[in-house]
């Protein structure tokens, strides 16, 4: 049975809190077979407490499909990106690599790359999926666009993102600012900036871990 | 069409591995057809080749008869291998009991291992499956086999063992 398509996922990052709930939680899903398929990436530890859940955002055109060479990564007809075919996959690391979201990962210990599928075995039959389930600030949200637009009226969600020339489409929806929406998630933008200015705090754990060679 | 326009840079084998699973799970009707026509045609020239196989061996000479072992070689309960004719896989001869004797190819009507005879209990066993065979007609009775040993038909002259011919058999 496919996943409903009203049925929606919305990730505000604002909200996260960094309790690692979805992370735990994830490995409670039957079809990932123990392990979290869930990161929580800390945006700059050394500024600021901000974290944000990566989940596979089950691109229009999946960048992990289109650089399998077994032809193992499938997307069923409800737009969800599923974890490569076991008989298939040669674990290769052609997809971790080339994911823009970073979502894929190699269980060596199976030869298997396992990505989140939207805990399909959960969705396909109407529940909400793991992470969604247990998180208790709501960084994480599945149900309908009216229900995200009605408990969240200063957000909208947003399905565009820029990777330097590649522009993805997802089915996993980023909550944005309303007042001011941008067109596009410029993900790497900040990669392109000009040398960070002088008077910028320098990041403690590189101050340390570099040391400028002596003169002559 | 997605949405930067990558559709044409797609490589052209992609129509082939599409990504989504839909796609791939598609059996045009003309691909089945495509399947089909070589599948049937190849049936059909299978049962034209069986037919005239059929025919070939109902048609070749019976081979003359020849002598395979004296009476006295052979003691009651015994058994020896033999060609017959000479070059062919190798056949069983047994002696069931003073004046009884039998001779079947040696070869499992299964998949063709050498099947062993065991006298006393009347039986020729093939060890691979365990298929078992009457000595006395060379029918299946227990185990995977399904169609009777050939069976070289027997005659006693002269204190010698003679074959004097062979008689394939289906059922």
């Amino acid at each position: 049975m496919p996943v409903p398509a009203h049925l929606e996922f919305f990730i505000d990052p604002s909200r996260c809190i960094g309790c690692q709930a979805c992370v735990q939680a994830c490995r409670e899903c039957d079809s990932h077979k123990g392990q979290t398929m869930i990161q929580l990436d800390y945006v700059d530890r050394s500024l600021s407490t901000q974290t944000v859940p990566v989940v596979c955002m089950h691109c229009d055109v999946p960048t992990c499909a289109e650089v399998c060479p077994a032809d193992a990564i499938k997307r069923t007809e409800d737009g969800i990106v599923q974890t490569a075919r076991k008989p298939r996959c040669i674990a290769c690391n052609n997809c971790v690599l080339a994911c823009p979201f970073g979502v894929p990962k190699m269980q060596t210990s199976m030869n298997l790359m396992m990505k989140c599928d939207l805990c399909y075995d959960r969705t396909s039959v109407g529940l909400m999926p793991m992470c969604a389930t247990v998180c208790p600030s709501q960084a994480l949200h599945y149900g309908t666009r009216e229900e995200i637009e009605r408990l969240r009226p200063r957000s909208m969600p947003i399905d565009t993102f820029q990777f330097g020339s590649q522009v993805i489409h997802t089915r996993v929806r980023m909550m944005v600012p309303r007042n001011d929406p941008p067109a596009a998630i410029d993900v790497t933008g900040a990669f392109d900036l000009a040398p960070a200015p002088q008077d910028m705090a320098p990041d403690p754990l590189l101050a340390n871990l570099y040391v400028e060679e002596p003169a002559g | 069409m997605t949405p930067d326009d990558r559709e044409r840079a797609q490589p052209h084998w992609r129509r082939d591995f599409p990504i989504d699973w839909p796609e791939a799970q598609w059996v045009a009707r003309r691909e089945f057809v495509k399947f089909l026509m070589p599948v049937s045609l190849a049936f059909a020239v299978g049962q034209v080749w069986l037919l005239w196989r059929g025919w070939r061996r109902a048609s070749a000479p019976a081979p003359a008869p020849a002598r395979i072992a004296r009476v006295s070689d052979v003691p009651i309960g015994g058994a020896m291998l033999f060609e017959y004719p000479a070059g062919s896989p190798s056949r069983i001869l047994v002696r069931v009991d003073e004046s009884t004797f039998v001779a079947y190819e040696q070869q499992c009507t299964h998949l063709t291992c050498p099947v062993l005879p065991a006298v006393e209990r009347e039986e020729l066993i093939c060890p691979c499956h365990h298929g078992v065979f009457e000595l006395r007609t060379g029918r299946p009775i227990a185990g995977p086999p399904r169609r009777p040993l050939a069976r070289v038909t027997l005659e006693v002259r002269d204190g010698w063992v003679q074959a004097t011919g062979i008689e394939a058999r289906t059922v």
